[in-house]
């Protein structure tokens, strides 16, 4: 059950803002209330009037718009296209697209959201798509919008911006749920604030109550959201980059130049909004994606000319930043997942075959060891929670001796608890003089973590900074802007290198 | 962690306990075995209806079925038992031969001859079915086994009647020269779908015509057509590359051995070893598979190669085992009836030579159903496809039987992807 | 969602700066090859007779004419020329007029060389290919239907089959032609019908539904012909042929007359069928709704469109267009129905809808294509060519495996192709 009994009012006019860590039924809670999934009990109530949505056209009817997190547009069609589709107009049986063009022009026009309506999605940056979301529900006249981790893909000016267009929404009179984990966010806009936890509102607050009563609140118990650790001491250069090109599966250049170094006994985060080469200059290190120019060396050997089987033979550990995607087989039983990269080396196996033995002694080891809440090794992966199916692969980089540690995004969609115990085991790799390098797009994560930042902006590294900078100077420069000279605007479409794909897959 | 383990053991006991009452419990629920064997009654529930549509004589008694229902009813009944009786006679055992041999009016050899028939089908049908099977453990849907399995009868058939060589060793490099075939036509989809992302199955598809064609071609060449025929089909397979069998009317050979030790080694590969938990990976989530090391494309190639492979032994036990000659249509259906027995045999390798026996008894059984009851072997066609849909669809004859939800007896169709 | 594999994932090669070897030069190289071929073996082979192409159904009338060899070596070297054009990088915005070229003066060369000494009929050529590509159109139609809205049809030879079945059977017990065209179209729908309700409701894999349905349609006609049909074939498998119409004025003009205006309802009915599908998918409500399905199911369900309901609507759509094009075999061809007798026709077919790109008017393409080739296999071996006709069968098999390899250009199926929507 993701859901038991919650009760949400959403005034008109208002931002009711809708807190809760990963996981603890926010989205479930608003597909009911969008009638893309049917409530066992309960009723939902607009204007006073008990209402049953049998699907989203039901929702649509009674006013309610939803921006989802990842975003409901059909990467092929024009932005025209997807916001006409499902209530398309039409002539003599045929759609009137002139129709479709204006009432996007309007409508954009009218709350300052620009969009070409003749632009394919799939070449649109995250943030244009958002707002081609955003006018689809408003083309739709509704009175209340539903915003599902809007923020999560975009910089800290373009969120601002984001807040502007929201309030502007609430003083034509709509009703905004926005639903976040993010503290800062919701204590700049919300009117309200409802808190949820596993499935259960556990209380409602105000805008002008203190961050750490709101986490307190959102996770159950006192947290501290500071990683406790002590000074680096870096020593060899491990990983060295230089003059690094990349480009991404479209053959777009994504990492355009870049040259990093991480030490043994230091963690190097890097940090940047989603999609400016981060992924793509993890994914170059691995040997996952090939190497336009630029070398990579980790204690003098060249990463390029090796496979990813042997660069991990090599003493690397990776935590890839998608979990369900590249971290694990959820098919594979936890003993499995923890060998997947070591089934064919001793004590596990060889060439030819495995010993299944080993296998489950070691597994035994690390599911005590990292933590791991699984009924036996033998179980599915894919029935764990997010957080220990993330202890699973973070036990598997860590269960052999490693010279670099390289995790992306490590707690992407993990419960609180298994994100202290995570940055706790990196941490205490860094110690034992592992070099590590964290790419987050959680700015909290990375100053909390690392004793460098590097902030990379449309595939280069703008700064390497240490992590006690300003907060509003490390978000100038995740917005591109280093020091006074301004640079190229931010908001402007079809200039990011920012994945279009990455929201509709 | 620790709470569960405690937890634990006494449900284990409580199970012991009540085996019996366990086994009643699961025997209405919608598991593995109740669904199979649902399925194979409501398909032959299907194929009485259309034995009973079919026959002029029975329909004509359903005219007046309202004054004399009892003439229907009998003429029904009749009709369709004597059907699916031959079937099992021919199938599996025939109480009359029995008799017969035990009054000295027959032979033993007849006892056996049902047996023996039901083998000589079901081995062809092993290799194909663990050939799919075995591809769809690694993610890969080889429907390239009827292609496959034409190369394999040709290069084995080819080396059959070609190679001057002794008994034995003549007999291995037919199988041997079968395998390439069969491997040849594997790698193919299996290096595109490496190298380009070419869809395996559109591959296959266009394959198994190919194959068809070009055995077509083959077959009517100088050195291959037998002589003196102008009809299509080879020279005969030389006696040193056929696979011994009982002789007389016992056409089992020992393919149907090649054919288990087949199984036992697919499944050694899936289970335990290196390769097997590499294409097991690759299946189950490539993507993972490739971050933890592992490359997806060497693991297609030689998955299609292996499972190529198999799929040319298949055709080679039939060209060596029974056909002895090329002919068009020498491999028959073993590719797709292949796909059918490793979907009903859940993709396991044991599991696939039940299945295949299954096959292999129907086909043996439509001999004899079609030549003393008149009934079409077609019909044995309808039955086997008609058996792997309701299999296929665990929730629909869960529905028609209104059986309680168990875990749910999926076909490992998880795959479900587009081209 | 996932994993979706249009199969550009493991391809590394691409990128920004356009390499030397991109597409243009890489057909280049292609069209250069057959140019040579054509040149050097065609020029050499044919003997210096000559040519005739009639524009009739038999040897009469007025006629191109051409010296065998000589007509073999310059269709060569216009091909060769074409491919020299590529190649060199020039003229790329005609590239598909040249790659198009390179290709037609190739298969002249080849004919020109098959031809010299004999003549080739053009009407008959024409009107042949047209006649075999139109169960293929259809076919070929009915998967557009389906996949574009996201459900694999490879059932369109069992759909074929029990419409070729139902059109002879219902055809003869009613004495109509058009009784048995509906019904053909009933036993595409039925067949269909299955595919949907597993594909769909049970979420069965959908490649896995449609090879086992072909598997049923033949046995069960297989059957039913065994019992029913062989034995009283009078009553059973007599269908009428259907009647071929002539218009008046139209059917004079030279080639195209004859081919198009003097023949049956199920060519038109294919061919108008094209266009239909062609602009109701690109300019209809339900059209962009089908394409919505097909590539996004979750995005088109959030704004309120019933994806399962839609998807059931385009699969039996596709199942009466499919059964219609069974009835060809029956009505058209042969007239009367045999076992097996569509013979891989629905593959092809569903070669013709990947080789067309999963869009109506490149399966029109990739059916006529197919169809010519099966043609000219017949007329080469009617006319003792050294030529293997089992080659020319084999080319749609390999053509298409050449297109979705991706080495000339890529084809691109609907992102959701294939993949059962379920709630989340």
């Amino acid at each position: 059950m993701a859901n038991d009994h919650i009760d949400l009012t959403v005034e008109p006019g208002e931002v009711h803002a809708l807190l809760g860590e990963n996981g603890a039924g926010k989205s479930t809670l608003m597909n009911q209330l969008y009638g893309l999934l049917q409530p066992d009990e309960g009723e939902i109530l607009v204007d006073g009037e008990a209402r049953t949505f049998r699907s989203p056209r039901d929702a649509i009817a009674a006013g309610i718009g939803m921006v989802h997190q990842h975003f409901m547009l059909v990467p092929v069609f024009t932005v025209a296209e997807n916001i006409a589709l499902g209530s398309e107009r039409t002539r003599l049986g045929f759609l009137d697209r002139r129709r479709a063009r204006r009432e996007v022009l309007e409508v954009s026009e009218r709350y300052g959201l620009p969009c070409d309506p003749d632009a394919l999605v799939e070449n649109l940056p995250v943030g244009a798509q958002q707002r081609v979301e955003i006018v689809k529900a408003l083309t739709r006249d509704v009175d209340l919008l539903i915003l599902d981790e809007p923020t999560a893909v975009l910089t800290p000016q373009e969120t601002e911006e984001l807040l502007t267009v929201m309030r502007g929404l609430c003083a034509a009179g709509k009703s905004i749920v926005f639903i976040t984990h993010k503290l800062k966010e919701v204590k700049a806009i919300a009117d309200r604030i409802t808190v949820i936890r596993r499935g259960q509102t556990v209380g409602t607050a105000t805008p002008d109550t203190p961050e750490d009563e709101l986490a307190a609140l959102m996770v159950g118990r006192a947290v501290s959201l500071e990683v406790a650790k002590e000074p680096a001491e870096p020593g060899r250069e491990v990983l060295s980059i230089t003059g690094l090109v990349v480009d991404d599966d479209r053959g777009v250049r994504a990492v355009d130049g870049v040259d990093l170094t991480v030490r043994a006994g230091e963690v190097l985060g890097i940090a940047g909004v989603q999609g400016n080469g981060q992924t793509e200059l993890v994914e170059a290190v691995m040997g996952l994606r090939p190497v336009r120019t630029g070398s990579i060396q980790v204690d003098n050997e060249d990463l390029t000319a090796m496979s990813t089987k042997q660069i991990l033979r090599s003493g690397v550990g990776y935590v890839p930043e998608d979990r369900s995607l590249d971290g694990v087989v959820k098919e594979f039983t936890v003993a499995e997942n923890l060998v997947l990269d070591q089934y064919d080396r001793e004590p596990y196996g060889n060439a030819l075959r495995l010993d299944s033995a080993a296998v489950g002694t070691k597994a035994r080891e690390l599911v005590d060891e990292f933590d791991i809440r699984a009924s036996s090794t033998g179980t599915a992966v894919g029935t764990l929670s997010g957080g220990n199916q993330q202890k699973v692969v973070v036990a598997r980089e860590m269960s052999r001796p490693l010279r670099l540690f390289i995790a992306s995004q490590p707690t992407r969609g993990v419960d609180v608890g298994s994100i202290e115990f995570i940055h706790g085991r990196i941490v205490r790799e860094r110690d034992v003089g592992t070099a590590v390098l964290v790419v987050s797009s959680e700015l909290d994560e990375v100053v909390g973590l690392a004793d460098r930042i590097a902030v990379m902006y449309r595939g280069k590294v703008l700064a390497i900074v240490p992590p006690d900078t300003p907060r509003d100077k490390l978000g100038l420069l995740m917005a591109g802007i280093t020091g006074d000279a301004p640079a190229a605007p931010v908001f402007e479409a079809g200039d990011s290198p920012a994945s279009a794909d990455e929201g509709t897959e | 962690m620790t709470t569960e383990e405690k937890a634990a053991p006494p449900a284990e006991e409580k199970r012991e306990d009540s085996f019996l009452s366990h086994f009643l419990h699961n025997l209405w629920a919608a598991n593995t075995v109740t669904v199979t064997v649902l399925s194979i009654v409501l398909a032959m529930i299907i194929g009485a209806v259309l034995i009973i549509v079919s026959d002029e004589n029975v329909l004509n008694t359903f005219s007046y079925f309202t004054a004399r229902p009892s003439d229907a009813l009998t003429a029904s009944w009749d009709i369709v038992s004597n059907a699916y009786a031959d079937l099992f006679k021919g199938a599996i055992l025939d109480p009359a031969a029995i008799s017969a041999a035990a009054d000295g009016s027959g032979t033993w050899k007849q006892v056996f001859f049902p047996i023996s028939e039901t083998l000589t089908y079901a081995a062809p049908l092993v290799f194909t079915g663990l050939s799919v099977a075995l591809a769809f453990r690694g993610g890969l849907f080889n429907i390239g086994g009827q292609g496959q399995a034409i190369m394999g009868t040709v290069l084995a058939g080819v080396a059959g009647f070609a190679l001057p060589l002794p008994p034995v060793i003549h007999l291995i490099a037919a199988l041997l020269a079968g395998a390439i075939g069969g491997a040849l036509w594997g790698f193919v989809p299996g290096i595109l779908k490496a190298r380009t992302g070419a869809h395996e199955v559109i591959v296959c598809i266009m394959l198994n015509y190919t194959a068809n064609l070009f055995l077509g071609w083959l077959i009517l060449q100088k050195g291959v057509q037998q002589e003196g025929r102008s009809d299509a089909i080879s020279e005969t397979v030389k006696g040193s590359a056929q696979l011994p069998s009982f002789g007389g009317e016992l056409r089992a050979n020992l393919g149907i051995v090649l054919a288990v030790l087949a199984t036992a080694g697919v499944a050694w590969l899936l289970n335990r070893s290196a390769f097997g938990f590499e294409l097991r990976a690759v299946g189950a989530n490539s993507h993972a598979a490739r971050t933890a090391g592992i490359s997806v494309a060497k693991t297609y190639t030689l998955l299609m190669v292996v499972a190529g492979a198999l799929a040319g032994l298949g055709g080679a036990t039939q060209v060596l085992g029974t056909a002895y000659a090329l002919t068009p249509a020498v491999a028959g259906n073993i590719g797709f009836d292949g796909l059918l027995v490793a979907l009903l045999g859940r993709n396991r390798p044991w599991g696939t030579l039940w299945a295949a026996l299954l096959f292999g008894a129907l086909r043996a059984g439509g001999n004899r159903m079609q030549s003393f009851s008149g009934i079409s072997l077609e019909l044995v066609t309808v039955l086997q496809a008609l058996i792997v849909i309701f299999i296929a669809a665990p929730a629909l004859v869960k529905a028609i039987f209104h059986l309680r939800a168990a875990r749910a007896a999926r076909l490992g169709t998880s795959i479900a992807k587009g081209w | 969602m996932t994993g979706v594999s249009t199969a550009t994932v493991e391809r590394p090669e691409t990128s920004a700066a356009a390499p030397f070897w991109d597409r243009q030069r890489r057909l280049g190289v292609g069209v250069v090859v057959i140019g040579l071929l054509a040149v050097v073996l065609f020029g050499a082979l044919a003997p210096s007779e000559t040519a005739r192409f009639t524009l009739s159904d038999d040897a009469e009338g007025a006629a191109f004419s051409i010296n065998g060899q000589l007509g073999a070596i310059l269709f060569g070297v216009i091909a060769l020329a074409a491919g020299g054009v590529l190649l060199a990088g020039l003229w790329r915005r005609f590239q598909t007029s040249m790659l198009s070229l390179g290709i037609l003066a190739f298969v002249l060369s080849f004919l020109c060389w098959q031809v010299a000494g004999k003549f080739l009929p053009l009407v008959d050529t024409v009107s042949g290919t047209l006649e075999l590509a139109v169960p293929l159109i259809l076919g070929a139609l009915a998967g557009v239907l389906g996949e574009r809205s996201g459900v694999i049809n490879v059932a369109i030879e069992g759909q074929f089959l029990m419409g070729a079945f139902f059109a002879a059977l219902v055809g003869t017990m009613a004495t109509s032609v058009w009784a048995g065209l509906f019904s053909a179209a009933v036993g595409g729908v039925i067949i269909a019908g299955i595919l949907a309700v597993l594909a769909i409701r049970y979420l069965v894999d959908q490649t896995v539904v449609g090879i086992v349905l072909n598997l049923l349609a033949l046995g069960v006609t297989g059957f039913l012909y065994e019992r029913l049909m062989q034995p009283n074939a009078q009553s059973y498998n007599q269908p009428p042929k259907m009647p071929e119409w002539r218009i008046p004025g139209l059917a004079d003009i030279p080639v195209v007359g004859p081919v198009l205006f003097d023949t049956n309802l199920l060519v038109w009915l294919a061919l108008i069928l094209v266009f239909v599908v062609h602009f109701a998918l690109t300019r209809t409500r339900w059209g962009l709704r089908t394409r919505a399905v097909g590539e996004h199911p979750t995005a088109a369900d959030t704004v309120g469109i019933r994806v399962r309901g839609l998807r059931y609507l385009n699969v039996l759509l596709g199942g009466l267009i499919a059964g219609a094009g069974g009835a060809y075999f029956t009505l058209v061809a042969t007239g009367s129905f045999n076992k097996n007798m569509t013979a891989g026709a629905g593959f092809i077919a569903l070669a013709a809808l990947i080789f067309g790109r999963w869009t109506p008017f490149g399966a029109l393409g990739a059916a006529l294509f197919f169809g010519f080739a099966q043609k000219l296999a017949t007329y080469l071996s009617a006319v003792g060519s050294p030529v293997p006709s089992q080659f020319l069968n084999m080319l749609p098999y390999l053509a298409t495996i050449v297109a979705v390899a991706g080495l000339v250009g890529r084809v691109r199926a609907p992102a959701a192709d294939g993949q059962p929507y379920v709630k989340s």
